[in-house]
């Protein structure tokens, strides 16, 4: 006969093994790309999906303002961006996270009626997940801009290329992208801030069916370097299939695995499987690492975006022995380092993923599952591989590095999975 | 004024051994009057505030910060001495293996990287160390608690849920073990053999096993079972447990059981396992009279005599170790006075003091003997006691605490006979016998006789014949045991001269 | 009588106890919590060791610490 807290061990234990089936069982595809309307049906005029947990106006930093009064004019809303700002003031729009509604989005993450989505469906379980496509470096609307050249680039995504992807895609079967990842591993990508290898062989797909759906050649040469010239253009997928994965694990009971992990700018938050849809949020950390030439700490930005769901799912920073390249902007940054980092959250995680594998570390699989019980325990919180923006909306990064997530986080969540399984 | 200045470094651990060498070379700076580093548990920041060493602000501290503290002469000290204290931190500490390899920083990874794991050895800090062992228990290993202020409540506990698992729990408080021949936290380098030893107590198995490599014969196993299993609330849980491993033990062929007196029905719980055992035993309750015994077993009232019970070989057999030449005692001079790092060692003293007839006082007297502070001359102390090592290494460790009381001792013009104990062996210091001979030497040339024995083997890193020769070279009388170090230095006071 | 009972259970104790026999069939295979020092001695020796780099549970908070305990196997 167990005692009270043996069966509730046993029960955390249970479920969470069902959460491991269900993320490593995962089989995300690359299916479409629709507008936002079409993708979220819930979406209407004046609601805004930003990245993070919730935060209300008065709270956003420089970047996500910019963002949201940019694409208020983008959409209409506003005729510039100073009534757009006093729409925001008011309470005009409608903010809420992305997560809320199947989506997912870098940095200030914003989401709305007209943009093109990435759609990614999970075979195995059905759910969809979106993302928007990434607008490249620079002044672009991730980081904040808002001006001409960014609205301009926006619409040329909404009316050329996202059309032209969605006719590609969906005269194929979809993309797999577990097995893309699986190459990209081997190749230097970690899926967060490397994903050069990943966005080559995503335009070696994409490029033959672009070739045969897109008629008119400069557009398609402009499509084919638009893509072909962003390192970073695979971010938002493996960001959508990242979303794809865990959604289904979002209401395992008793179980203590994480299933989301976002910023806004200002707060951290995370969700766990066996408390659904709750929030557990702190103060997002400063990240630690290098500039890029002219810049320095003080022009740095708090952590944002929704891109930690690449480390939830065992990826970016828990995938960095794959990365050495990415470890030169973390201190010493030399490949045993990275593969540290890479061992230590296996302290944090419930096991490895057999399909995703890190040759240098003799083939060992990523770190997958991360169970708030370990972090709590051990003390060590994910480790994060982020790119840093200016604080000022509009300027682009400024830097890269590790950032951690904050340990409160975790805490808060254990204290409420003990009172929800009633043993505190 | 005296300047007390604190740093609290969250997050930050480090274990006891390197966080008090490195207090050792903070109070040793320029206009430092105290300094330790400790982490922030309740009891320690109680020991720092009694030091007075505790900024107000410290309060906060929780068992997972480490506080530096600093009591200087004035400002200036007090900010360098932290200063150093930090520099010290970061560097590479003693006891760290070379490699740069990640370490693993839980029991669940450690079992990752060695899934045939067996034992686990467990010596955090006293409150953390019952959830630790619980977690070896479940994860399927042995466990040896070298770790002491575990609760008896969680001792019991502990034992209960390990004897269900078919598991061993040595401790809490187990400082030694040997396992198929190999020397667990302090113990000695002792040969492998027939004899398997049970112990509630280190020092215990220390001078058993030690006597039973010099008279030639070796030792299966020697498993540690802490000094409150054979109470009564605990019951014997791990003595019976071990009992029943040496007894399947196909090496062991005799068993020693070592021990201060159990209680009444332990002891009987006991004594009718030995005597289904198919194996000889030899039975040490440190200073009772054998109670009643079936024919497989056979009582010792000391450590020598278990160790020549169980060899068969008495000291009469035994050429005298060394001629050491006995001065005269000065004139005038009754006391003895005994400075003991081993606390079974000092009862075997007491032991020996008693059956002589001679009354004696200790702080950790024996049935029988005093209190300190009751008038008594002769006085045996025990330094690893609690009293002397709080916030302290013990002095196997660290032999500062007893060389100021040998000093002390020495500079006593009432003592005779100062009586002293040298544990050598794995974890202890690597030459005791060194930092007694320079106190001696510095004393006056009109002092108390010193009598000493070296617990410990050839074998072991300090090498046992070299610390006995550093010891009479340096003016200081050996006998081959312990019991024969009391011995002698009760017949220093009867000699006519 | 019951003397006669308990020295046959104390018997069955020793010859039908399945107490792990494994810890003492050869060398032990170590893990080391605590003092470093251990574990160098015993890698010293050549005995098989792994030192775990220990901090204690929930970083000292011991509110949390207990909420573990409860919420681990």
């Amino acid at each position: 006969m167990m005692t009270t807290s043996e069966k509730v061990g046993s029960n955390i234990r249970k479920a969470n093994a069902e959460a491991i089936r269900r993320i490593l069982e995962a089989k995300p595809v690359l299916i479409d790309v629709v507008p936002a309307s079409e993708a979220i049906p819930a979406l209407q005029e004046g609601m805004i999906l930003h990245a993070g947990p919730p935060i209300d106006w008065g709270n956003m930093c420089g970047p996500m303002r910019g963002a949201v009064t940019g694409i208020a004019v983008f959409e209409g809303w506003a005729t510039d961006l100073a009534e757009a700002e006093q729409l925001a003031e008011s309470g005009a729009f409608s903010l809420n996270p992305n997560h809320d509604f199947g989506a997912v989005g870098p940095m200030t993450g914003m989401t709305t009626l007209s943009q093109p989505v990435l759609v990614v469906e999970n075979r195995a379980s059905g759910n969809h997940a979106f993302c928007t496509i990434n607008e490249g470096l620079g002044k672009v609307m991730r980081f904040g801009g808002n001006d001409a050249s960014v609205l301009k680039r926006l619409g040329w995504l909404r009316d050329t290329l996202g059309p032209a992807l969605g006719v590609a895609l969906r005269a194929g079967k979809g993309i797999e992208l577990k097995p893309l990842v699986a190459r990209g591993l081997t190749m230097g990508d970690e899926m967060h801030q490397r994903n050069l290898g990943c966005s080559s062989l995503l335009l070696r797909t994409l490029a033959p069916d672009l070739a045969r759906t897109v008629d008119d050649r400069t557009a398609l040469a402009e499509m084919l370097s638009f893509i072909g010239s962003n390192d970073q253009f695979f971010l938002n997928l493996a960001m959508a299939l990242g979303k794809a994965i865990m959604d289904p694990v979002c209401d395992i009971d008793c179980s203590s695995v994480v299933t989301a992990m976002t910023r806004n700018g200002t707060d951290f938050g995370i969700r766990v499987s066996g408390l659904g849809d709750e929030w557990f949020t702190a103060p997002v950390e400063m990240p630690e690492g290098l500039y890029f030439p002219g810049f320095s700490a003080d022009d740095a930005n708090p952590d944002m975006g929704d891109s930690t769901i690449v480390e939830t799912i065992g990826l970016g920073g828990f995938a960095m022995a794959a990365a050495p390249a990415v470890a030169g902007f973390v201190g010493a940054g030399t490949p045993s380092i990275a593969a540290d980092f890479t061992r230590t959250m296996g302290e944090i995680t419930l096991t490895q993923n057999p399909e995703w594998t890190i040759p240098a570390l003799d083939y060992q699989g990523v770190p997958t599952g991360i169970d708030i019980r370990l972090v709590v325990e051990t003390g060590i919180t994910p480790t994060i591989n982020t790119g840093i923006a200016h604080r000022k909306p509009g300027i682009g990064q400024v830097g890269a590095g590790v950032v951690k997530a904050p340990l409160a986080c975790f805490e808060l969540a254990l204290k409420a999975l003990a009172t929800r399984l009633g043993v505190r | 004024m005296s300047k007390i200045v604190n740093r609290v470094c969250a997050g930050l651990f480090l274990d006891s051994v390197i966080l008090m060498q490195i207090s050792r070379s903070i109070t040793r700076l320029d206009g430092v009057e105290d300094a330790a580093l400790m982490i922030g548990t309740p009891s320690n920041l109680d020991l720092l505030d009694n030091a007075k060493l505790l900024a107000r602000a410290s309060r906060k501290a929780t068992g997972g910060d480490l506080i530096l503290a600093v009591r200087a002469r004035d400002e200036t000290a007090a900010a360098s001495a932290l200063a150093k204290a930090e520099i010290l931190l970061e560097r590479p500490t003693v006891g760290h293996t070379g490699t740069t390899t990640l370490r693993p920083r839980t029991l669940r990874s450690a079992q990752d990287i060695l899934p045939a794991a067996n034992l686990a050895l467990i010596s955090v800090p006293g409150d953390f160390a019952a959830a630790e062992a619980r977690k070896a228990l479940r994860a399927g290993l042995n466990v040896m608690l070298f770790s002491d202020n575990v609760s008896l409540s969680e001792e019991v506990s502990l034992k209960r849920e390990a004897v269900a698992a078919g598991l061993l729990v040595m401790g809490p408080d187990c400082g030694t073990a040997i396992i198929g021949g190999v020397p667990l936290a302090f113990a000695n380098q002792i040969p492998q053999g027939a004899i398997g030893i049970i112990g509630a107590s280190g020092t215990g198995i220390q001078e058993v096993s030690s006597l039973i490599a010099q008279a030639g014969y070796g030792v299966s196993h020697a498993l540690g079972v802490g000094g409150r299993d054979l109470s009564d609330p605990v019951g014997g849980i791990s003595t019976l447990a071990a009992l029943a491993m040496l007894e399947a033990d196909s090496a062991t062929r005799h068993i020693v059981l070592i021990s201060k007196p159990p209680s009444q029905s332990v002891a009987k719980r006991v004594i009718d396992t030995l005597a289904h055992s198919e194996k000889p035993c030899t039975v040490c309750f440190l200073g009772a009279d054998a109670p009643s015994l079936p024919d497989n077993v056979s009582f010792a009232r000391t450590l020598k005599a278990a160790a020549e019970l169980a060899t068969g070989r008495s000291s009469k057999n035994k050429r005298p170790e060394f001629k050491s030449v006995i001065p005269p005692v000065p004139p005038g001079r009754q006391r003895i006075h005994g400075l003991f790092c081993g606390g079974t060692l000092s009862s075997e003293a007491q032991v020996v003091f008693l059956d002589q007839g001679v009354s004696v006082a200790s702080n950790a007297p024996i049935p029988g003997a005093e209190a300190v502070g009751s008038g008594t001359s002769h006085v045996l102390i025990d330094l690893g006691s609690d009293e002397y090592t709080r916030g302290r290494p013990h002095p196997m460790i660290d032999p500062t605490v007893r060389d100021e009381e040998l000093t002390k001792a020495l500079a006593d013009p009432t003592l005779a006979v100062i009586l002293l104990d040298v544990v050598i062996g794995f974890g202890a210091h690597p030459d005791p016998a060194g930092t007694i001979v320079q106190v001696v030497a510095a004393a006056g040339t009109e002092r108390p006789i010193v009598v000493a024995s070296v617990t410990g083997t050839d074998d072991d890193p300090q090498d046992r014949r070299t610390q006995v020769a550093k010891l009479v070279d340096g003016g200081i009388v050996v006998a081959p045991t312990n019991a024969d170090a009391a011995k002698l230095a009760l017949s220093c006071l009867v000699r006519d001269d | 009588m019951n003397k006669a009972s308990d020295q046959q259970k104390s018997g069955a104790q020793i010859k039908e106890k399945t107490v792990q026999q494994s810890l003492l069939n050869g060398p032990p295979q170590v893990i080391n919590l605590g003092l470093a020092s251990f574990a160098d001695e015993l890698t010293k020796q050549g005995t098989v060791v792994v030192h775990v780099d220990w901090s204690p549970p929930a970083r000292g908070d011991v509110e949390l610490a207990n909420l573990l305990s409860k919420l681990n196997e």
